[in-house]
């Protein structure tokens, strides 16, 4: 008897553990990291050297913010890459309207509005938490915490005291004896 | 058969099947494009190719938007190394052939490719009837939420998004597009 209440709810458990990794496998990836590491970036260069001027300080920042915002943005001719990772030509693009814009005084959301204005939200690699799109954040945690409660409750079911035997029924073989 | 575990697992599944069936009704290449009922995005570009008859625009004269205001423009977005261009290309030139002398401007706009490549498919292509535009850095494509070739724009006599095409149009599709246009900047009296 203990030894089918533990197998079942071993499955139960496999299959809560299924469904969670199912929902968070849904949630919005993060951006992609940038393809260059951050030694490459400027800010390596002015710590080695250290004579760079701040001109070229506001280069390697610039650089910083261009490519955090393209690794935002979706290339539009690619399938799941950031126009920061994409090779292609409208990514290089796009880039370099991102810099621009940066390096005229917009904010990152601003250049990132710029192109939702253009694209829509489709062009986001990470939905905006607000509106529908909160479904996509609050899923997979309902789903998890359905799951643990799912699970208890199986478990605890599974796992209740058995009935009295009947008169009928005593001597016959049990489960324990199995387990033993 | 226990019909109540039945039920729960069907009641259980029914969304997600539904979910994917409305899946299968949409296409995933099709991207709505938030441009219609808004302003066109200005450019100024340079003719590379002048077009045919009344309407041809001499080489490196600059296109502005906001010159052709009170028109109705189609402006398609092509390449020649795009191989749908090439089936809406004798369709769109012989149709904006017809609206010589009418509010109509078409207007073409190479993407992502050289000016020379675009002279010689135009030559390979039997002509083209209205004027080609080049966008150096695909500056104009990026304002226009540009994501493959063809694309189709139609503006209307305010210079608003009035409908997007994406892939290759047809003849029909256009005159259908046009005129309702034209009828519309008409009926606000704006063909006085």
């Amino acid at each position: 008897m203990i030894a089918r209440v533990w197998t079942r709810a071993a499955m139960a458990a496999a299959t809560v553990l299924l469904l969670a990794g199912t929902a968070m496998a849904q949630a919005p990836a993060l951006p992609a990291a940038p393809r260059s590491a951050p030694q490459d970036s400027g800010a390596l260069r002015v710590r080695v050297q250290g004579t760079l001027t701040d001109a070229q300080k506001n280069d390697a920042t610039l650089e910083s913010a261009t490519k955090s915002v393209a690794s935002q943005l979706r290339c539009p001719v690619c399938q799941g890459l950031s126009i920061q990772d994409s090779p292609s030509e409208l990514s290089q693009q796009m880039r370099t309207v991102v810099k621009e814009q940066l390096a005229e005084g917009k904010s990152p959301q601003e250049v990132r509005d710029y192109f939702i204005s253009k694209y829509g939200e489709w062009i986001l690699l990470e939905p905006q938490a607000h509106g529908f799109n909160m479904v996509v954040y609050a899923l997979p945690a309902l789903l998890v915490i359905g799951g643990a409660v799912f699970l208890i409750f199986i478990v605890k079911k599974w796992t209740a005291a058995p009935a009295a035997p009947t008169a009928t029924g005593a001597g016959a073989p049990t489960d324990d004896d199995d387990a033993s | 058969m226990n019909w109540k575990r039945a039920s729960i697992a069907a009641a259980a599944a029914a969304p997600v099947i539904g979910l994917f069936a409305w899946g299968l009704t949409r296409d995933p290449n099709n991207i709505p494009s938030p441009l219609p009922g808004r302003q066109a995005p200005s450019f100024a570009l340079a003719v590379f190719a002048p077009g045919q008859g009344g309407v041809a625009r001499p080489i490196g004269d600059t296109v502005r938007l906001a010159d052709l205001r009170g028109k109705v423009v189609v402006l398609n977005f092509w390449a020649s190394w795009c191989l749908a261009c090439r089936d809406e290309h004798a369709a769109l030139s012989a149709v904006a052939a017809t609206y010589e002398g009418q509010p109509v401007q078409f207007l073409g706009v190479l993407y992502n490719d050289v000016p020379d490549k675009g002279t010689a498919w135009i030559a390979e292509m039997g002509g083209q009837s209205y004027p080609s535009v080049n966008d150096p850095g695909s500056r104009v494509a990026i304002d226009y939420g540009l994501y493959g070739v063809p694309e189709t724009f139609f503006l209307d006599a305010d210079g608003r998004v009035a409908f997007k095409n994406t892939g290759p149009v047809s003849a029909g599709m256009v005159r259908l597009k046009v005129d309702s246009l034209i009828a519309a900047h008409a009926k606000s009296g704006g063909a006085k």
